[in-house]
């Protein structure tokens, strides 16, 4: 349906992908959106790729969503965005975090990580890329390097026109999320990945 | 209005189980279908839930729940139902006391299966009343109404969820609990003692029940909405297109037919309402069926002689999306970008610290032996570098596969030496078996027990042998070398190593190489993602620090990443991740030059 849109959220087991997905879903959820969440993570703990996908509109009907259909793809991994590159839709957009993490084969000596996927990925979409590790660690937990991607993911949609998702009262649905102790930390994550461009 | 929650279609089926008065659940693990009964759980006490050693136990023990007049329910993955398929076709002619419901988790695409098996064929050939859930929303719905149609036509009822239902969010209206009241136990020989006298009688009123089922498809199910007609607008122009669909392929097709079709959109699809069908057919110009795996719905549909296009052009198996089939029915696919860039594959692989390492490492050094595997976490050695791993089948299947291959081989005088290889929980589930047969019929396998204290793989599931249920209660511990003698291993032929100290398991490797009967050796260290509790916390301990390389030292000679460790870097240089390595010190073990050093 062609008033619904789509996020893909692709990274490797541990980066907290499934996290931001669940907040982000929520929060479309408050704003009175459809909203469909599916979730592959078979093999995550075990170093293999993770993906969520959101779809959201005034009503969803397909979970999952086909090659080039996906309005952004929210990268946490360099080498993840590659992967998927194909289930970008025309004129969508890609946040990429700039962090790679070398795969199995890489590490036992037989394959390279690829090079240029930036330069790449950016000659081809609308590319924003962001340090989100660096600026997590920043804030003194690497662990929020999740919660500065929502931020930019969030932004993007918005800068794209929706601005309904301006009016979500993100913060509190990341309090809900978050244990107490982690609360402002992940916050300030959050306003960082908003302000990153 | 009940609020309103996002829900994955395995915790929306717990909740309907819940709300609809359930007391009894069981459950082997098994993705997709696992979440079920870890959301069960959480209903404690409203809801008693348990693990059961194997899919067989767990139908049976919802079986016996049900004879004992309360609603129960069993769920399994799909493969799970060919474990618990034995009781299963009996138990559909005996019929329920309390309502039964059995879920299972067929995974289209094979995201985390050996095979892509479609148990709707289960529902045909048991005979069981069958409802397919399309989003959250409808798990809830349908496994009430489960209880219901099983206590009303005395059945069985089978719930197919897919990977895409079970792991998928969207919308549900939270209700209360409805208590179901508990049916005084009547004894009922002729119902519950299936002897070929009774079976038979039972056997008949199978017929008249499907009538009975039928009707319900074909009349009610369609006044509820379960089975229903979407019509297109009347002022709608061009060809009328009509899609047949169920589950999660009924959300592709309205994406991809959208509001100039219409829908023949089917919640219960056995007894497949072919007349219903009928019916739709003579209103569209042309009829698809689409749906995931098997032609199910086509198969039948065209038996009743009514036209259609269905698997010449839907894929026969993976699972399908709006892109598939738009491609498949339209021939049209959305634009993508592409690249020439490659991207490397990013396998599963075991965790830096995982036990199973220790002892694949240790067996790639042995020569002339075929592995026999079997399924787990486990199962990743057969991934390079370790590749020690030579077939595996279905659970429970290493020790019994082996032992037939070590017949064989002994009749053909080879000097092939069998070793299996089985996790602990894949052990209790169906490899006790075949390790009686192996002591039984005398085949001098090695049999290798990774008991990493948990059921890893669907994500640490207590089991048989780690001390507590799955609601948190203290179990007893089962005692595998105390099983393992009592089977008849003989005592000298039973070891229990640590796995990741290199020299005891090779001694145990040595001893049961040498023994010309059969052997076992248990390696026995928790899952390095286990949350340790209770008396394991000391026992347990860490076994080193964070490693580095002394690149001084180091003449790069590579063995150590033999060991296929994430945690080490093979560059031009070797590295360690120290970020990621958790002081297992299984590389220090392997390295001749000491270079390897803890932090
Ligand atoms: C019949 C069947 N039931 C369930 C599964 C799902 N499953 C795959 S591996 C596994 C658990 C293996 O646990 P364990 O043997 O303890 O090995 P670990 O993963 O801990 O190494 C399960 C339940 C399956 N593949 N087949």
């Amino acid at each position: 349906m062609s008033n619904t849109k789509a996020i893909l959220l692709v990274g490797v087991g541990g980066q907290g992908t499934i996290l931001a997905s669940k907040i982000l879903s929520e929060g479309l959820v408050s704003a009175g959106f459809d909203v469909k969440m599916s979730e592959i993570h078979g093999m995550s703990q075990r170093g293999g790729n993770v993906s969520t996908q959101i779809r959201y509109g005034e009503k969803v009907y397909s979970p999952i969503i086909g090659k080039g259909e996906a309005d952004v793809i929210v990268a946490f991994e360099v080498m993840e965005a590659l992967r998927w590159i194909e289930y970008l839709t025309e004129g969508g957009n890609f946040i990429i975090n700039n962090y790679e993490i070398p795969s199995v084969p890489i590490l036992m000596g037989a394959a390279k990580y690829p090079q240029g996927i930036l330069d790449e990925l950016s000659s081809k979409a609308k590319t924003r890329i962001l340090n989100a590790n660096a600026i997590a660690e920043k804030l003194g937990n690497k662990q929020t390097q999740n919660i500065v991607l929502l931020g930019a993911a969030i932004r993007a949609l918005s800068d794209s026109g929706d601005t309904a998702l301006n009016a979500i009262a993100w913060k509190e649905i990341i309090t809900r999320n978050v244990k107490a102790a982690f609360t402002e930390v992940n916050i300030q994550a959050f306003e960082e990945g908003l302000r990153a461009n | 209005m009940g609020e309103k929650k996002l829900l994955t279609g395995d915790e929306a089926v717990a909740r309907g189980a819940w709300e609809a008065g359930l007391l009894f659940a069981s459950a082997y693990p098994g993705t997709p279908s696992t979440e079920i009964l870890e959301n069960l759980a959480e209903y404690k006490p409203d809801v008693y839930a348990e693990w059961a050693p194997n899919e067989k136990v767990a139908l049976e023990s919802a079986i016996g729940a049900s004879m004992a007049g309360v609603r129960s329910l069993a769920a399994m993955k799909h493969v799970g139902v060919n474990v618990a398929a034995d009781p299963l076709f009996t138990f559909s002619y005996t019929g329920v006391t309390g309502g039964m419901v059995l879920v299972s988790a067929d995974d289209p695409g094979l995201h985390s299966s050996q095979n892509e098996q479609d148990n709707r064929n289960y529902a045909n050939a048991a005979k069981l009343l069958m409802l397919e859930p399309s989003d959250s929303a409808e798990c809830v719905k349908f496994t009430k109404l489960g209880f219901e149609l099983s206590e009303r036509f005395d059945t069985p009822v089978l719930l197919r969820m897919t990977t895409r239902v079970c792991h998928s969010k969207s919308l549900v209206e939270l209700s209360e609990r409805q208590e179901a009241p508990i049916i005084p136990y009547q004894p009922n020989i002729q119902k519950y003692v299936m002897t070929p006298a009774n079976a038979r009688v039972r056997r008949a009123k199978l017929s008249d029940r499907f009538q009975y089922e039928l009707a319900f498809s074909e009349g009610e199910a369609v006044e509820m909405g379960l089975n229903r007609m979407e019509l297109r607008a009347t002022e709608s122009a061009g060809e009328h297109i009509g899609v047949v669909c169920s589950g999660v392929a009924y959300q592709y097709a309205k994406e991809v037919f959208g509001e100039n079709a219409s829908y023949l959109k089917l919640g219960v699809t056995w007894p497949m309402p072919v007349n219903l069908v009928r019916e739709f057919r003579s209103k569209v110009d042309k009829l698809y069926i689409v749906e995931e795996v098997d032609p199910y719905m086509e198969n039948q549909i065209r038996a009743a002689g009514i036209d259609c296009i269905g698997k010449e052009v839907i894929p026969e198996w993976d699972e399908l999306n709006t892109d598939i089939v738009r491609k498949a029915v339209f021939g049209q696919s959305s634009p993508t970008l592409t690249t020439e860039l490659e991207t490397v594959a990013r396998p599963p692989a075991l965790c830096a610290g995982c036990p199973h390492r220790g002892l694949f490492y240790a067996l790639t050094k042995r020569k002339d032996i075929i592995i026999t595997g079997d399924i787990g976490c486990y199962t990743l050695g057969s991934a390079p570098p370790l590749s020690a791993m030579h077939s595996t089948f279905c659970m429970g299947g290493s020790i019994s596969t082996g032992h037939g291959a070590a017949k064989a081989l002994e009749k053909a005088g080879s000097n092939l030496k069998i070793v299996a290889v089985i996790g602990d929980s894949t052990f209790f589930h169906t490899g006790v078996n075949s390790l009686m047969n192996v002591t039984y019929n005398g085949s001098n396998i090695i049999t290798i027990i990774l008991d990493n204290r948990i059921t890893a793989m669907t994500g640490q599931q207590q089991n048989p042998g780690t001390g507590y249920t799955l609601q948190g209660e203290i179990a007893p511990e089962a005692d595998i070398p105390k099983l393992c003698a009592a089977i008849g291993i003989k005592e000298e032929n039973i070891f229990v190593v640590n796995p990741l100290r290199l020299d005891e398991t090779n001694a145990a490797l040595d001893k049961a190489f040498a023994s010309d009967n059969a052997s076992v050796i248990i390696t026995k260290w928790p899952c390095i993602l286990k949350k340790l509790q209770g008396e394991e916390t000391s026992l347990y301990e860490s076994l080193g620090n964070v490693c580095y390389i002394d690149q001084e030292k180091c003449k790069n000679c590579k063995i150590c990443t033999k060991t296929g460790c994430v945690a080490i870097y093979n560059g031009d240089r070797v590295e360690i991740n120290e970020a990621m390595c958790v002081g297992c010190t299984l590389c220090i073990q392997t390295c001749p030059f000491d270079a390897i050093i803890e932090r």
